[in-house]
């Protein structure tokens, strides 16, 4: 296309942009640069406006609370196994659904249940599930004889943060699948057959072939996955409420933020919850040989 | 081997079995809670001796449940409209046309996606609440925005750039204008992307809870999540658990309908964002 043209087109393509980036600055950018600017500030809910500049004090609070420590390990033991679980489990339902048998659609359609119902919905399901009293999960154990007396998965906790994994594990490990079945799917047929014929059985066919090629949409899936699982909020506020025990990064900054209503504090913690994705995300990146040019599309 | 191949099939059906009992039971068990009524809620049967309706009643009695569903549904409607419109054209100027800066725009869109909500936390209450619009429908519209826009413009993107060239080149010779080329040549061809966009904006806005928790104050304002987490007894100690399970069923039918009717679009407009994107 001609010069005149083509800088017509640019002049046009930043007008239908437009709309989109002021929306994303007012909504997105903007809060973000005044939670960075409160988190220096002494800030309060109710006296947003008439806050006093406090340097780095909110910071120096937060690094002696163990609180915030205790919920910074949550978060990690939380993503960290939560992500790893849904993996290999969402691997191996992939590579089941990727044989050719009946009733594969149907199972396929089932694996979007738990990813459609809403996290409340979930977190309130398996409440109910694994109420010590009266929850289906007890009278099974015990039923089963595993457990001599009924356990308090949710208020016990030793057990709580372990209950609330196994939730997430249930509401997440399909979307893995559903990620993981769409990357081997796209795998040539042909490759197993060669492989088949030079004598590699299942096993080594897996690990020589198929892990290395789904492996870059592995990764991406697993990075997507952690990113949603180290802000986690809904699942431990539902399930626990804002039990110390159980409290993510995400909690514990809401927590201080709208129920002690302390703004600066929390904002502080929240630039916090930012830091601590930002380093996880770097070190998945390095560690997963992912590069970002790729995983962004082309 | 024979033998072996039997049990070998044996073992995956089993397997196939366990799979779907491990992801269908627990809604089961919640629709087989909800019908339950008095004391049979406290038994661990697995199907209701005497399916009751009280329980469905009594959502709606107790709390608006009626209007948080309304609430919800205008949210969620408004939140997906405005993706669509937003993001078919700024995916246009990202699909179609090349000009500097264009990667680095997608990167950061994307980056806006990617963020933990809470650190808009206070910034957004400021804002919303500057803007009037604290326990009104408007501004959880307004902060729905940054999760569902930049997935729209994400998936649109993709879909517009594998469009051939040919496609705008003789309209645009015959010197049609990008807004023209965008509503007449493109905009027919996204519908199927734009219905699968909409859709996974839809759930998303439809099950999001931190937002709407800290943004409305009132019982009439809430969205159907925090209706549904916040339902409470007489007691603290003595939650009804029939009637959250009741509520938990009445919103996850419609979604579990759409997804199921609308299955593949929804695992290909899935794997586009996050595979491909």
């Amino acid at each position: 296309m001609q010069g005149g043209l083509a800088r017509q087109r640019r002049r046009s393509a930043w007008l239908f942009l437009a709309p989109v980036l002021a929306v994303l600055l007012a909504v997105a950018g903007w809060p973000l640069a005044r939670t960075l600017w409160f988190s220096f500030t002494d800030a309060r809910l109710d006296a947003m406006a008439g806050a006093g500049f406090i340097g780095l004090e909110n910071y120096a609070w937060l690094a002696d609370d163990p609180d915030w420590w205790r919920a910074v390990r949550n978060t990690l033991v939380f993503a960290g196994i939560s992500v790893m679980l849904e993996t290999l489990l969402g691997l191996v339902i992939a590579l089941v659904l990727n044989a050719r048998m009946p009733g594969r659609g149907a199972l396929r359609a089932a694996m979007l249940i738990p990813w459609a119902i809403p996290t409340v919905v979930s977190a309130q399901m398996w409440g109910w599930m694994l109420h010590d009293q009266y929850g289906v999960v007890n009278a099974l154990l015990l039923g089963a004889g595993l457990i001599t007396e009924p356990w308090a998965w949710t208020a016990n906790p030793n057990l709580a943060l372990g209950a609330v994994i196994a939730v997430d594990v249930w509401k997440s490990t399909p979307f893995m699948a559903l990620l993981l079945l769409a990357a081997l799917q796209m795998l040539p047929g042909e490759l197993h057959e060669a492989a088949e014929i030079d004598g590699l059985g299942p096993v080594g066919r897996f690990f020589r072939i198929t892990l290395p090629l789904i492996w870059p949409a592995l990764m991406v899936a697993v990075i997507f996955r952690s990113l949603d699982a180290l802000r986690v909020f809904d699942l431990m506020y539902v399930l626990t409420g804002n039990s110390s025990a159980t409290a993510s990064v995400s909690v514990y900054a809401r927590q201080q933020l709208v129920d002690f209503q302390d703004v600066g504090f929390g904002s502080a913690a929240a630039t916090g919850v930012v830091l601590l994705v930002a380093a996880v995300t770097a070190l998945l990146l390095v560690f997963g040989r992912v590069r970002l040019g790729e995983a962004a599309g082309r | 081997m024979r033998a072996r191949r039997l049990l070998f099939r044996a073992g995956f059906a089993l397997l196939l079995a366990l799979i779907l009992v491990y992801t269908v039971f627990p809604f089961y068990w919640a629709i087989v809670s909800s019908l339950k009524g008095g004391s049979a809620l406290f038994s661990a049967s697995l199907w209701p001796a005497r399916p009751e309706w009280g329980n469905y009643a009594a959502v709606f009695r107790e709390q608006p449940f009626g209007r948080n569903i309304l609430n919800s549904v205008v949210v969620a409607g408004s939140v997906v409209t405005l993706s669509l419109v937003l993001g078919v054209a700024a995916a246009y100027a990202l699909g179609r046309v090349q000009f500097r800066g264009r990667s680095t725009l997608l990167v950061a869109i994307l980056g806006v996606s990617m963020f933990p909500q809470v650190a808009v936390l206070s910034g957004l209450f400021e804002l919303i609440r500057a803007l009037g619009l604290y326990n009104n429908l408007a501004g959880l519209t307004l902060s729905y925005l940054i999760f569902t826009l930049p997935f729209t413009i994400w998936v649109l993107t993709t879909f517009l750039r594998e469009l051939p060239v040919e496609l705008e080149e003789a309209a645009v010779m015959d010197g049609a204008t990008p807004f023209v080329v965008l509503t007449r040549i493109f905009l027919p061809l996204l519908g199927p992307a734009m219905a699968t966009t909409g859709l996974l904006a839809f759930i998303a806005a439809w099950n999001e809870f931190l937002f709407a928790l800290t943004f409305t104050l009132t019982d009439d304002m809430r969205t159907v999540p925090v209706a549904i987490a916040l339902i409470s007894g007489a007691s603290s100690f003595e939650l009804p658990w029939g009637r959250i399970m009741a509520a938990s069923v009445i919103v996850t039918v419609p979604l579990i309908l759409l997804v199921l009717v609308f299955q593949r679009r929804i695992v290909s407009g899935l794997t586009a964002g996050a595979v491909k994107g």
